[in-house]
């Protein structure tokens, strides 16, 4: 071992930000070939870590090695220099510009486009990733879209490839190829720092993993050895809490869903194609699939931002189409959508103006247009007491709340607005275990109180564990609803690429 | 080297301090600017923005122009603060304004010389209909073809300029003027005048509606759910949708505020301090009143003083004029700076400033 | 009226000369636009460039000095801009106002001592009996200097946009500034120069109505130029080769109103000089009114503020 010096040591890095210490003396090693994972709940430093080894965040102490000599990235293009390669969660990608444009900005001296070209047919093929160089990276799925990524990388021949949470965005199908890509290099002395918080593909993948909490190493351990909770619980630095739920029997049709096609809203957004579905009283409809094949637009359709065709959307019976969001919540549907900051939230109003927002209708917060501030406040004070958002007060800024504590104030804003049908988009995404489980919690409850739930998620554990009925979305088609209990990963598989019709027909 | 940090909330206390630490700094680089031009610094400081008001030579005259030319800049800036925190940016309300005295002149004048009482009445309605119908032009484009409303609403202007010649040297021209470009004058013809209300205060009619739109804006953006929408849409028009703004209402309500508002200003000059429809009676209160807003931080309360302020450095930039030989274009870059300094400083309300220590 | 008093050959090289300080000045912005940055303050850029252009000129009797003073008092003026909106973090809207505001305002001031003087004419290219070649001299080979450079900086703008690196960084930058920062471009710099380079290509513009269109100085002497130039960029969804196209059109238009209102059209003057702005207007109308064309042309970041995470 001595003869060889591991490819990255980190040792003692620490990094602070104002009021919070998001790496406190992280220490560990990473051995050339070696896949190596970086597990840890959101907000535990897994970023940060990856930043600093990437050239876009300085550590305030503690150093690193690479091969041995002393690495201090200045840019993210010394980090290139290295051969350190990053893939981002969230792409760094251009829409409007070609995959050959795209990858050519990841490089230091690309060459002419045309043998660029070439070479990207001919390395995404021998990785198995076929990708067209000339097509607008914008009309790519996000498949597609993380194969642009990944082929940037691999055309620096980098000896360190940093993934950041690269399944999310994958149907088990994708995930399946893109492991074989891994392993592939991985043979071949290209070792993997991998992040995420998807333990079983941790387990299937990784040779080593560094488990953080709170910008703390607490363990290290051998994936394959360990049991999913084991991990799980190391994680989150105690035991898990399971959201309890009982089956109940659902009710009649709530809402109905029939032949539902919208075109895209924008040039990048996805259309909705002959959507259909019956929604019950007491039911939770899970839909999953991966993101942007329609999700956002189909909260739109539902909560009443984009308005449909006549007869397409009745609740109890009645049209409700061509009604606006305040009709449709005076009518008890309501919606949480995904986007926090912006969409759900606005980001610099305070919680009581957020409150006021969407429970103006149900909650009576005015008469006659003129607004009854301190309703509104009351409303917000109990959104904050029942759901348990820590905030100093509700005259704090939603932005100045953090992720989990601002999704359950979204979500508790809805809830406590006794919706008849209610859907949520993402509920839990980027949101810490505990404030997960809370939230999971509340729709159960809900639902088990009459109403109608629909949860569109990518976290598939998360639709097994809450759904009823589970549904997948694929480029704006939704398959027909399937009873959740008694699925397997192979069946969901199928249904998130589109191939549920003609399984769903040989049942 | 430093860096910014945003805020967790805005600081109130620098949203208040903002334009205070803004003007200060103008008047700064002013006095550098008046230096520079030759003129003694802290003279010429003093002649915009002391004698005005407590000169006894000139304050008789001074005082009451203070509220005649702060009447329609605040008119104005109310209805465009309204839409600027919609995120509709009509910077054309000079047009409308514009279009508002010739509607409402040509309505009056079509009638003249009866004498009725309600002449002038009628005529501000019209007025106030000439600059919404002007300002619907940009809105309507922007609602149904995504027009941009910033560019159409600001070439408006210029159109709005050729009509405005067209008129005082054609169909508006005085029949008995000798052929001279102009209007009768409105002033002077008992049925449209804009009387002074209270003698030798500046007080007239369109300063009293002034300070009325003021206490409405003011009750509207803190009470009314209206008011609500209009600060959701500018924060964040996703959030704005889902809430159920019709974000196309809004155009249409914010754009109409605004053209309506200044079209009542372009009337109540015309009928008053102007007199009379003339190639140049509009002075650029249109353009000078989105400074106003700006340095009101759109704010109604906040606009009365910007506007008091503004008005202020026109007088006193007259004054200057007369008594120190300050060209006239130093009041208009002096006010071009006021919002440059107030546009810099504002970033210390949404961001706190670091020191980073040494090189790192 | 009698319409045989215009000359087509005439015409045609007017149109030259009407369509060049637009065409600058909107070349100068489509690139400032293209790097994701908004700036209004066209109008007053040009206006500034237009003074500084004209005092040099006058000063020192060098035209050729002139448009290099204009050029840099137009790029010194965007660089206020630049440094509020890209270190500052002010609303791009209200910052590109302001310049506007401010431009008119110190060139008025810079220039209220200027009026009614002549400046040094501009040389023009002579190219001795080539020139003289009738219908082609007239129309094309005998201007100065600074039209040829409008069409060579068009065709500068369009292959660096297009096949250069500092081009494709330029775009990625407007395109999505997050990603472009997560790849370790320095964003703020790139914006800061591609600001620089529309102040500078204002200034030019600028310079060309007092120095060799008009010539002379007058105050609102740009009268709304750059605000068409604005337009113009947007009526080109970002491509120079139309940006030019535009110009031309619109030079054309305001040359055609000009004519008629000397052959003396039964209309009044005031009709046909409103006439660039209700056209422009149209154009842009028709422009914003085919879907999903134009919005994929407009740079994703336009107009969003900068701010590196740490």
């Amino acid at each position: 071992m001595l003869t060889q010096p591991p490819l990255l040591r980190i040792d003692t890095v620490t990094k602070a930000y104002p009021g919070v210490v998001a790496n406190d003396s992280v220490s560990f090693e990473i051995q050339p070939g070696e896949v190596h994972a970086l597990l840890g709940e959101n907000g535990a430093g897994k970023s940060t870590l990856v930043k600093m080894i990437y050239g876009l965040v300085r550590p305030d102490s503690g150093t690193m090695e690479l091969n041995g000599a002393p690495f201090a990235p200045v840019e993210p293009r010394a980090a290139r220099a290295s051969g350190v390669a990053m893939v981002f969660q969230h792409f760094s990608l251009f829409d409007a510009l070609n995959v050959a444009e795209n990858i050519a900005l990841g490089m230091e001296n690309p060459p002419p486009q045309r043998t660029l070209a070439a070479r990207i047919t001919e390395v995404s093929e021998a990785y198995g990733l076929p990708l067209d160089p000339f097509r607008t990276v914008g009309d790519l799925s996000a498949g597609e879209r993380q194969r642009v990524e990944i082929i940037r990388c691999l055309l620096q021949d980098p000896k360190l490839l940093i993934m950041d949470e690269p399944t999310s965005v994958l149907t088990p199908q994708e995930v399946e190829i893109l492991f074989k890509t891994l392993n592939k290099l991985s043979d071949e002395g290209t070792a993997i720092l991998y992040i995420s918080h998807k333990l079983e593909e941790i387990r299937a993948l990784c040779d080593t993993a560094t488990v953080l909490r709170l910008g703390k190493v607490v363990g290290t351990c051998t994936p394959r050895d360990e049991t999913a909770r084991a991990m799980a619980e190391m994680m989150v630095g105690g035991t898990l809490h399971q959201p309890s739920r009982d089956r109940h029997p659902q009710g009649d049709v709530v809402l109905r869903v029939n032949d539902l096609s919208q075109p895209a809203p924008s040039a990048f957004g996805t259309a909705l194609k002959n959507i259909s579905f019956d929604l019950h009283q007491g039911e939770i409809l899970g839909i999953g699939g991966v993101a942007g094949n329609g999700q956002d637009e189909l909260l739109a359709a539902i909560s009443g931002e984009v308005l449909s065709p006549k007869g397409t959307l009745s609740v109890q019976g009645d049209d409700i189409g061509p009604l606006g969001p305040t009709a449709r919540r005076g009518l008890a549907i309501l919606a949480a959508p995904e986007e926090r900051l912006g969409h759900a939230a606005a980001p610099d109003m305070s919680l009581i103006e957020n409150a006021l927002m969407t429970g103006a209708t149900r909650e009576n917060l005015t008469s006659r247009g003129f607004i009854k501030w301190n309703d509104a406040r009351t409303f917000a004070e109990k959104i904050i007491k029942t759901f348990d958002v820590r905030t100093p007060g509700p005259d704090n800024a939603a932005r100045a709340l953090s992720g989990g504590n601002l999704q359950k104030f979204v979500v508790g804003r809805e809830v406590l607005q006794r919706p008849d049908v209610l859907v949520v988009n993402q509920p839990t995404w980027g949101v810490d275990a505990s404030a997960a489980a809370d939230i999971r919690q509340a729709i159960l409850d809900l639902a088990a109180g009459g109403a109608a739930v629909i949860v569109i998620s990518q976290d598939l554990d998360e639709l097994m564990e809450i759904s009823d009925n589970f549904a997948a979305l694929n480029e704006g088609r939704l398959s027909p609803a399937r009873p959740a209990l008694g699925l397997t990963i192979d069946e969901i598989g199928l249904m998130l690429g589109g191939g549920a019709a003609q399984e769903a027909a040989h049942v | 080297m430093f860096s910014l940090e945003k805020r967790k909330t805005p600081s109130k206390a620098w949203s208040l301090a903002t334009p205070i630490l803004a003007v200060a700094l103008t008047m700064i680089a002013g006095a550098i600017m008046f230096s520079l031009l030759g003129k003694p610094p802290l003279e010429a400081l003093r002649t915009i923005f002391i004698d005005p008001i407590f000169s006894e030579q000139f304050g008789a005259y001074s005082r009451p122009q203070l509220l005649v030319k702060a009447g329609p800049l605040i008119l104005i800036a109310i209805g465009l603060s309204l839409g600027f925190r919609a995120g509709i940016w009509n910077i054309g309300a000079e047009g409308q304004y514009i279009m508002g005295a010739i509607f409402g002149a040509a309505a009056g004048l079509a009638l003249y010389p009866l004498e009725a009482w309600w002449i002038f009445p009628m005529m501000v309605i019209v007025g106030c209909l000439g600059g919404l119908l002007w300002a619907m032009i940009p809105a309507i484009l922007r609602t149904h073809f995504n027009t941009n409303e910033i560019l159409v609403s600001l070439l408006l202007v210029y159109v709005a300029e050729e009509i405005l010649k067209a008129m005082a040297t054609g169909a508006l021209r005085n029949p008995d003027g000798g052929g001279f470009p102009g209007s009768r004058n409105l002033s002077k013809w008992v049925s449209s005048q804009n009387t002074e209300i209270i003698a030798n205060s500046g007080m007239h009619w369109g300063v009293v509606t002034a300070f009325i739109t003021v206490i409405f804006a003011y009750v509207l953006l803190s009470r009314h759910m209206l008011g609500f929408h209009i600060q959701l849409a500018g924060q964040s028009p996703r959030a704005a949708k889902f809430a159920g703004v019709n974000p196309k209402a809004l155009v249409i309500t914010c754009m109409g505020i605004a053209g309506g508002l200044a079209g009542l200003a372009g009337l109540f000059e015309v009928t008053g301090p102007a007199g009379q429809i003339s190639t140049d009676f509009n002075s650029g209160y249109g353009f000078t009143a989105i400074i106003v807003a700006f340095l009101g931080r759109l704010h109604p309360v906040g606009i009365v003083l910007a506007g008091l302020l503004m008005a202020l450095t026109y007088i006193g930039g007259e004054l200057a004029q007369l008594m120190l030989g300050l060209p006239a274009a130093s009041i208009q870059a002096f006010q071009g700076m006021l919002l440059f300094f107030l546009l810099a400083v504002d970033v210390l309300t949404n961001y706190r400033i670091r020191m980073n220590k040494g090189a790192k | 009226m009698d319409l045989s008093a215009i000359n087509p050959a005439v015409l045609v090289a007017s149109i030259m000369i009407a369509a060049t300080p637009i065409l600058l000045a909107a070349l100068g912005e489509l690139v400032v636009e293209k790097s994701g940055v908004l700036n209004l303050g066209v109008e007053g850029m040009m206006i500034t460039g237009a003074i500084c252009g004209f005092i040099v000129t006058v000063e020192t009797g060098s035209p050729f000095l002139g448009f290099i003073a204009a050029a840099a008092g137009g790029a010194f003026l965007s660089l206020i801009f630049a440094v509020l909106t890209q270190y500052l973090l002010s609303n791009q809207v209200a910052t590109g106002l302001a310049l506007t505001l401010f431009g008119l305002g110190v060139a008025s001031l810079l220039g209220h001592s200027y009026v009614g003087i002549n400046p040094p004419s501009v040389p023009k290219l002579d190219l001795g009996p080539v020139s003289d070649i009738p219908y082609i001299g007239t129309m094309f080979l005998r201007h100065d200097a600074v039209v040829y450079f409008g069409i060579a900086l068009t065709i500068a703008v369009w292959a660096t946009l297009k096949y250069s690196r500092i081009g494709l960084v330029l775009r990625a930058v407007g395109e999505n500034h997050d990603a472009a920062h997560a790849l370790g471009y320095k964003v703020i710099r790139i914006r800061i120069l591609a600001i620089m380079f529309g102040g500078a290509c204002a200034g030019l513009g600028g310079a060309y109505l007092s120095l060799v269109r008009v010539p002379q100085w007058t105050e609102g002497i740009t009268a709304g130029a750059g605000w068409i130039a604005l337009a113009i960029v947007v009526f080109a969804s970002w491509r120079p080769g139309v940006v030019l196209l535009g110009a031309y059109l619109f030079g054309g238009v305001t040359l055609l109103q000009l004519n008629l209102q000397a052959a003396g059209l039964a209309v009044p003057v005031e009709y046909l000089s409103m006439s660039p702005y209700l056209i422009t207007i149209l154009v842009l109308v028709i422009m914003s009114s085919r879907k999903g064309r134009a919005s994929l042309s407009a740079p994703a970041s336009l107009g969003h503020p900068f701010q590196a995470s740490r």
